[in-house]
């Protein structure tokens, strides 16, 4: 419905300009699918802790920032090439992750949600001092890991990034390997049963603390693939600056419905377009409220998200 | 101790409430008149009333009502800009600070109450992580449309953009009152200390006359058993609506004091986004889901450590958050609770009369 409207919009543009294609639209769509993937790839690890633990992993956002700083200390405070350096801090949240999971949820498995959010709560707090302490307050310039030169289409009149194609590529390539992860292998599918229903998967002999620390392991291992893609195209990197794609993409997640892994993709690459067209068309200053107005828009309309399940009450 | 004994248990602790409110005001005054008072303390008494109304009215939405609410910052933010826009407003036609500041108070929390009923009447068929979704995403709104909004006033009355103040088309005799990223500039500093601590006292009279009433115990009910409470005849929609609009409400009362305690009232992430609606949320978790006086003894102590941890600079809010995890942890970890029924100082006084069973607790 909404990208129709943008659709409708760029039509009238068309028809205004006069020529047969309008290329800004359709940059500006691209450089959205773009920014869309990222949120895509976070939102996945939002989901899949939501999914299996049940709980808004509120720290997700800080191990992205945390992966922003370990790439680039790799990159440019030890001279490591960019592989060694991605591969270092997707190692490095990994270990980051299951140490969070351990040593601050764990204990509260069987706490009211709130205490665990509030743990989460804590645990980001924690991670933004942290980085403070030892990055201090300014912001850093992240150089980009993506060395692969610009494509230009149209007479020169589209340019599309390497790191563009980088991120929408990585995201079709995560997602398709994640689904054939949780829907082929036993670990996977220990996932789906543990979300469905933890008690009864215990009983079938699923070792449930493993299975939720592998997701955790898995969320934040991509939570650095998607800080490097990030940082790549935006490369301002500071102790805060995780927070922000945090919230989206949990917005995100929400918005295609939550504990979903389709619904993570789409409702990424929707809030993606979204706010890169907005801020191209309306306002930039508005591009946040406008993308927060469509989520609610669709909530009232859709409760569970574009993808979620209709969970029925008993009583 | 008579008349204590007489009344039944919840009037006794309301009093108590109240009178710790009373009690700390005296010795505030007191510490004041002997100027014994650091200037940091001082500074922080407006603060602590608001964070206290703050932290007991989300009490009302998360505690009573049941439901997470993450954008109470949202609310705060309306009540702050409507309330210092109306002392802006009326500033020469009004001359009695105390009247003007009264109506000011008014005026932003019906407009938070406003916002309040239409947020509730428009998540309806929500509940849960999504309901928090939906305020969480309504306060991002409100901080960024009041960061493009531009409003004037001249003889022809009001001026509405979301530009600049060009397009206002101000007469030349007009006044720019929100001047969008720069938001409020020299509002009257109307607020006291002893006028927040009237408003944390009206508050705590509205939130706990409202827990014992029929209402308050229909509110609980749709908290505990959403689907029993409806085939009882009670209306959900109607005690949704109510809880979260005095919530709303009051947390626009503690917006009009915060605006009318600084002398530029801008919306940041830092005061209106979503980590000030955590923060309120932690007061309420940490003082005790549900329990008012635990609201708002952790709104005070929570306000006060990383102040009074000024002394270790960057460390403070590193120490703050792991305050927070190990709190949580000793609270619901359930080996530590194990370990903690077995060696409390409660059960050593009661080991001569009888030896407490785990159903006991």
């Amino acid at each position: 419905m909404i990208l129709s409207i943008f659709g409708g919009y760029a039509i009238i543009k068309v028809n205004k300009n006069q020529r047969g294609v309008d290329v800004d639209f359709i940059s500006y769509l691209i450089k959205g699918v773009s920014l869309g993937s990222v949120y895509a790839i976070i939102a996945l690890g939002y989901t899949m802790v939501y999914g299996i633990a049940k709980m808004l992993n509120f720290a997700h956002g800080d191990v992205i920032m945390v992966g922003g700083f370990i790439t680039f200390t790799a990159m440019s405070t030890w001279g490591l090439n960019p592989v060694l350096s991605v591969l270092l801090s997707v190692a490095f949240c990994t270990v980051l992750g299951v140490a969070i999971e351990k040593i601050a949820y764990k204990p509260l498995r069987k706490a009211a949600p709130l205490a665990v959010l509030i743990t989460a709560i804590g645990v980001s707090y924690f991670l933004q001092n942290l980085a403070l302490l030892v990055f201090k307050a300014d912001s850093k310039s992240f150089t980009s890991v993506i060395n692969i030169p610009t494509v230009s289409m149209f007479g020169g009149n589209l340019m599309i990034t390497g790191e563009t194609i980088v991120t929408i590529l990585s995201c079709i390539v995560i997602m398709i390997a994640l689904t054939i992860f949780i829907k082929k292998t036993k670990t996977g599918r220990a996932m789906i049963a543990v979300s469905e229903d933890q008690g009864a998967a215990q009983l079938m002999g699923v070792n449930v603390h493993r299975t939720i620390s592998i997701t955790f392991a898995i969320g934040s291992g991509l939570a650095a693939i998607a800080a490097v893609l990030l940082f790549s195209a935006y490369p301002s990197l500071s102790y805060t600056s995780g927070a922000m794609p945090g919230i989206k993409a949990f917005v995100a997640a929400v918005f295609g419905g939550i504990g979903s892994i389709p619904g993570a993709l789409i409702g990424g690459i929707v809030l993606g377009i979204i706010e890169i067209l907005s801020k191209a068309y309306i306002s930039s200053q508005l591009s946040d409220a406008i993308v927060f107005g469509v989520l609610i828009l669709v909530l009232i309309v859709k409760p569970t998200g574009i993808l979620g399940k209709k969970i029925h009450e008993k009583v | 101790m008579n008349i204590l004994k007489s009344m039944n248990k919840k009037t006794t602790s309301n009093f108590i409430t109240f009178g710790i409110v009373i009690a700390a005001y005296a010795i505030m005054q007191g510490l004041i008149a002997t100027e014994s008072i650091s200037s940091m303390l001082e500074g922080l008494l407006i603060p602590l009333c608001y964070y206290v109304i703050l932290a007991v009215s989300l009490n009302l939405t998360v505690g009573i009502l049941g439901e997470l609410s993450l954008g109470h910052a949202g609310f705060m933010c309306i009540g702050a800009f409507t309330g210092a826009f109306f002392s802006k407003v009326t500033e020469v036609a009004i001359t009695n600070d105390l009247l003007r500041f009264t109506l000011a108070i008014f005026v932003g929390a019906i407009f938070a109450a406003l916002f309040g009923i239409i947020i509730s009447l428009s998540v309806t068929r929500l509940s849960g992580d999504y309901l928090a979704i939906v305020t969480l995403a309504f306060g991002e709104i409100i901080k960024n449309i009041v960061n493009v909004l531009y409003i004037g006033v001249d003889g022809n009355g009001l001026h509405v953009s979301i530009k600049d103040v060009a397009s206002l088309g101000l007469a030349d005799n007009g006044n720019i009152i929100v001047q969008g990223a720069r938001g409020i500039t020299r509002t009257p500093q109307d607020s006291t200390f002893t006028i927040g601590i009237i408003l944390v006292l009206v508050t705590l009279f509205i939130v706990l006359n409202l827990v014992n009433s029929r209402s308050g115990r229909a509110i609980m009910a749709v908290r505990d058993n959403r689907i029993a409470a409806e085939s009882v005849g009670i209306n959900i929609k109607k005690y949704r609506i109510m809880a979260f609009s005095i919530s709303a409400a009051l947390a626009g009362v503690a917006g009009v004091l915060y605006a009318h305690n600084i002398s530029t009232l801008t919306a940041l992430p830092k005061n209106f986004g979503y980590n000030m609606s955590i923060a309120i949320l932690v007061f309420v978790v940490l003082g005790g889901i549900g329990k008012v006086r635990g609201s708002m003894i952790a709104a005070v102590i929570l306000t006060l450590i990383p102040e009074y941890l000024r002394f270790l600079n960057t460390y403070r809010m590193l120490i703050y958050a792991v305050v927070l995890i190990v709190m949580m942890i000793i609270n619901w970890d359930p080996k530590i609770l194990e370990w903690r029924s077995r060696h409390s100082l409660k059960d050593l006084l009661t080991v001569f009369k009888k030896k407490p069973t785990k159903e006991a607790q």
